[in-house]
């Protein structure tokens, strides 16, 4: 199906980068303020499947290839458990960045603080790889169900 | 007949969810609360960061998250995979 | 009237009840398989409140040290509802997408003409 009239192109086309660095923002400070892997995928998705309704799945299958949301998800989840496997020296899902001072180690004072974004060890990097799992297996799902039952060829 | 039968289930079960309402636990006061209260506690100095939500998501229960990712995986390729035609 | 929260619980599971027995047309039983869920969910984090309580998060809380955990909301309801929202949404998308296939089958949304597993 094609895309919707040009009023509607021209508005959704300025209201998709400040969607998808709000949800980059949620994602990122997801160990700060609420919010975290999920939530902030949701908004990805939510902002690529408007793109989806405005602009038609054409241009939609253009602009993002063909089986590059497939690939990103399934190496996304593969990342997670990697990163769950690695601190397999004391336990299975083991927390071995907190608190160590290299890449996201500081330690935090007991108490209300204003919040250091370089504080909460292996927790980011989950957020991160769940972020991009949730994104694109959504638009995935939008995808399938927007273009119907296709032609049977 | 059938009529009959889904009325007198509907009836009896919300007559079961409204006395329930009336005599469950009282609003605000949970009764059990020491795994919570070592989360609150002790979560921000061991796993450092300031959100208690995430990190009992990500660090102290993360094998239901890692079965959470694992079932929205499953569901994503069972729609792909209803949906052939669509997705060539 | 501090009993809002459940009573709410219960509302909503009793008018999604309502669309899943009586109604004949796949989507609307779809849909209201998903009103229960969100009336599950809210029963779930309204189990977990504190009087007087705020969020579980130390970023700029308006208490002092000491208090803090004393009057804090408690957290371990609100991490499983999360798992919970997203195990309901994949049931959800399931639905919708085996009622458009049994439509393409078929030919009609009527929960009582899907009869081919029968004979």
């Amino acid at each position: 199906m094609s895309g919707l009239s040009k009023i509607v192109k021209n508005v959704a086309s300025v209201f998709i980068v400040p969607g998808l660095i709000f949800g980059a923002y949620v994602v990122a400070h997801g160990h700060l303020t609420p919010g975290g892997g999920f939530q902030g995928g949701t908004i990805i998705a939510t902002t690529l499947a408007l793109l989806l309704v405005a602009f038609g799945e054409k241009s939609f299958r253009k602009a993002i290839g063909k089986n590059a949301l497939a690939m990103l998800e399934s190496l996304a989840l593969f990342g997670f458990i990697g990163i769950a496997f690695l601190g397999l020296q004391s336990s299975f899902f083991n927390n071995f960045l907190s608190n160590s001072g290299s890449l996201f180690g500081q330690s935090v004072q007991f108490g209300v603080n204003e919040g250091n974004i370089n504080s909460a060890g292996v927790i980011p990097l989950m957020n991160f790889m769940v972020g991009i799992e949730v994104a694109s297996g959504l638009t995935i799902i939008v995808i399938a169900m927007y273009s119907g039952w296709g032609e049977r060829k | 007949m059938k009529q009959a039968i889904k009325l007198i289930f509907f009836l009896v079960f919300s007559l079961f969810l409204l006395a329930s309402v009336f005599t469950l636990r009282p609003f605000g006061a949970p009764k059990h609360h020491e795994m919570d209260s070592y989360f609150l506690e002790n979560g921000q100095r061991e796993t450092a960061s300031n959100n208690i939500v995430t990190s009992i998501v990500f660090d102290y229960r993360g094998l239901d998250t890692l079965g959470e990712a694992t079932v929205l995986f499953s569901a994503v390729s069972g729609v792909a995979l209803l949906f052939r035609g669509a997705l060539k | 009237m501090e009993l809002i929260p459940f009573l709410g619980a219960a509302l909503l599971f009793g008018i999604g009840l309502f669309a899943l027995v009586f109604k004949r047309n796949l989507i609307k039983i779809a849909m209201g398989l998903s009103i229960i869920d969100s009336g599950v969910n809210l029963f779930l984090i309204a189990l977990g409140y504190r009087s007087n309580g705020i969020a579980p998060i130390f970023t700029t809380a308006p208490v002092s040290n000491a208090q803090a955990a004393a009057t804090m909301v408690l957290p371990a309801p609100q991490a499983l509802t999360l798992t919970s929202i997203v195990i309901g949404l994949a049931v959800s998308a399931l639905m919708l997408s085996l009622a458009v296939l049994l439509f393409k089958h078929y030919g009609s949304a009527d929960a009582r003409k899907i009869r081919g597993l029968r004979e």
